[in-house]
């Protein structure tokens, strides 16, 4: 880690990649604002992690669940019939979606559990806005044969009722959150007041690079396996590095794990794709850096979306995983540097995009990162299909049968 | 220093000077802005030693469900962060013992730290009680507090190590605020056996007074921890008389329980 700290762009020689600083920023992004019970367990937490992510049995132990247990390394899959009609270039999906509980979330949540473990907690937490980072904690808390209490906004328990069901067959209890918008933000409100008043016993999963130092440092590094793996995948299958890579965003962890190891060649081209919900001017959207402005909410200083006097809104999006109205500080940080640009697609582009991505490949994305496949409709034709395009397919979309099938049924 | 900045720091170090003083806390405006009013002046009316004053967030993660919905409701009926200072402004000429507003970050980082901090001194507040911008993300905020005199008031945690106590003493101008217990704000049934060691801790290293909340709710528990700290914040319990009261007898309910409290601590 200290080697791609110093590792500088081949450019521009600027050094994107970071950790963060002692205080847990980057830039002026992150830090720990949290009420004061918290700080002796986060300074923990960062000491343990360090440590943990320094041990050669540590990774062992994670890499090795993550293969044996979750399906890894994910494949790298040229998407011709996709890339045929877009007419974009050679588009490449990285499969997050064919992980154990279908999405990307296992590789954080496997890192995390492991550290409690380590720390000899007996219960877990986690909130949860798609249920997939749910699952993921239930999955693992299951397999460790640790408790495990999942917060969910009452709203998002109704529209991912599947999801609902398969952490209650885990064995987790999922606690519906009424408060507030009763989605990802209130749920997460309502972990924090749990682990204020449980950090003795309790270990925290946080599922996005989200929070007080150090999870968004921390979340990023046990995510970047993503790319690490790609980054391998593109020089022995494709025989070159990618021009593009795109993700979407909501917290932003699928992201920042694809992107972190591709991070100081700046010949790439690095897309966020947020979720426009019903068009940036109707308000109800979710699109936190492309429209939000600076604050602090849940523990870090980033982009928020909120009203003139600082009260936070209620964002919106078809996708739950991306109805939050923060985004992790490291993303902040990127955008203000350049290093990635952030966009925006809606609620419509997203389902149209879901389609065409079953039809064409046989794939039914999530929602979520059919907000990525959407993007690539945005960028330049090039006809000759000489740019190599690469997408974090981060989740399968099986959990949103329910809402597509609505929405399709809505606009026809 | 200017006359008035000297005089607010006075007033709050002043409270301490021949009483463990009964802090209430009330979010502003709620339930209404009229019962908001008279019950604090009740509560003064009734021996408080100084008043919290809760400025509403959409998401206040170190509440309990009493704080959180007078939040909710105060925010429905328009009071943020200017309305919270010119309700604050209105009360402060009809009581006479200091006003702390107590509240999260960013609507004070939306208006801007200056011209909160000028406003706030403009309406008579004597200090701020920030429960996410720990002693650490603090630095911007007591410089612009210095500025205007307004004094800080961190939270000490019983999980707060000694060296961190010792920092937080130092940082906190005339009081710290020690949480009883790991948790978010509301009433407890008993005084846990922990707070009792935790506060002797605190004792034992604070140079400064220091007052103790989160779980005051009832005489018991004032004279169970009397010896134990210099003042008593009651929060959650007075939110739940408003909460629960017919508008008319919440002021009458908030004076007869503050007395209640006053006593104890004498």
């Amino acid at each position: 880690m200290a080697k791609s700290r110093t590792k500088q762009s081949k450019t521009t020689g600027r050094t994107f990649l970071r950790r963060p600083s002692r205080a847990g920023r980057f830039g002026v992004y992150g830090g720990q604002y949290v009420p004061e019970t918290l700080i002796p367990a986060l300074e923990q937490l960062t000491t343990d992690f360090e440590m943990a992510w320094a041990s050669p049995e540590f990774r062992a132990a994670y890499r090795s669940i993550l293969s044996e247990y979750g399906g890894r390394p994910t494949p790298l899959y040229e998407a011709e019939r996709l890339s045929e009609r877009l007419q974009r270039g050679r588009i490449i999906l990285k499969r997050e979606d064919l992980n154990h509980t279908g999405s990307h979330k296992l590789n954080n949540v496997v890192g995390q559990v492991l550290l409690a473990v380590r720390s000899a907690k007996k219960r877990v937490i986690a909130e949860t806005g798609a249920g997939q980072h749910g699952v993921a904690t239930a999955t693992i808390a299951a397999k460790f044969g640790l408790s495990c209490d999942v917060y969910m906004g009452s709203l998002d328990v109704e529209r991912q009722a599947p999801n609902v069901q398969r952490m209650e067959l885990l064995g987790a209890r999922v606690i519906p959150v009424d408060s507030g918008a009763r989605t990802l933000k209130d749920a997460t409100n309502e972990a924090i007041r749990d682990w204020v008043t449980n950090v003795d016993s309790t270990f925290y999963v946080i599922g996005s690079v989200v929070g007080p130092h150090p999870y968004p440092y921390m979340v990023r590094e046990f995510q970047r396996i993503i790319g690490d793996e790609a980054k391998k995948q593109f020089q022995k299958q494709i025989g070159q590095s990618p021009d593009s890579l795109v993700a979407c965003v909501g917290g932003g962890s699928n992201a920042i794990g694809f992107f972190t190891a591709f991070m100081n060649d700046e010949s790439i081209e690095m897309i966020g794709v947020e979720a426009g919900g019903c068009g940036l001017r109707s308000g109800q959207h979710a699109a936190t850096l492309v429209a939000g402005r600076i604050g602090v909410l849940h523990g870090s200083a980033s982009y928020l979306l909120q009203s003139a006097t600082g009260q936070i809104t209620v964002p919106h999006s078809v996708s739950a995983g991306l109805d939050y109205p923060g985004v992790g500080p490291e993303h902040a940080f990127l955008r203000d540097s350049g290093r990635v640009r952030y966009i925006s697609v809606t609620d419509h582009e997203a389902l149209d995009a879901f389609q065409l991505l079953a039809e064409t490949e046989g794939i039914l994305p999530a929602l979520e990162s059919a907000h990525a496949i959407a993007a690539l409709k945005k960028l330049p034709r090039d006809q000759k299909n000489a740019s190599i395009i690469g997408v974090c397919l981060s989740g399968r979309g099986d959990k949103d049968l329910a809402t597509v099938v609505n929405a399709l049924e809505n606009t026809s | 220093m200017t006359q008035s900045t000297r005089r607010r720091h006075h007033e709050l170090t002043d409270i301490f000077a021949d009483a463990r003083p009964v802090i209430p806390f009330i979010t502003a405006g709620y339930p209404t802005k009229r019962v908001f009013q008279d019950t604090i002046r009740a509560a003064v009316d009734a021996g408080a030693g100084a008043v919290e004053i809760g400025m509403p967030f959409s998401d206040p993660l170190a509440d309990g469900p009493a704080i959180q919905l007078s939040s909710q409701v105060a925010l429905e009926h328009g009071i943020d962060l200017p309305e919270v200072l010119k309700l604050t402004e209105d009360l402060r000429r009809h009581i006479d013992v200091p006003l702390i507003l107590m509240g999260y970050l960013n609507p004070l980082m939306q208006m801007g730290f200056e011209r909160f901090a000028r406003r706030a001194v403009d309406a008579g507040v004597s200090g701020t009680i920030i429960p996410d911008c720990p002693v650490g993300e603090a630095k911007e905020w007591r410089a612009v507090s210095r500025d205007h005199g307004l004094a800080n008031i961190f939270l000490i945690a019983p999980t707060t190590t000694d060296e961190r106590i010792a920092v937080i003493d130092r940082a906190s101008t005339a009081f710290s605020y020690c949480v009883s217990v790991a948790g978010v704000t509301g009433a407890r049934g008993d005084v846990a056996a922990s707070t009792r060691k935790f506060l002797q801790r605190v004792a034992a290293i604070a140079k400064k007074p220091y007052v103790v909340g989160f779980g005051i709710s009832a005489p018991r528990h004032i004279k169970e921890l009397k010896h134990l700290a210099h003042g008593f914040v009651v929060g959650s319990a007075l939110v739940r008389i408003l909460r629960d009261e017919p508008a008319k007898m919440a002021p009458l309910e908030a004076h007869r329980f503050i007395r209640s409290l006053v006593r104890a601590a004498k």
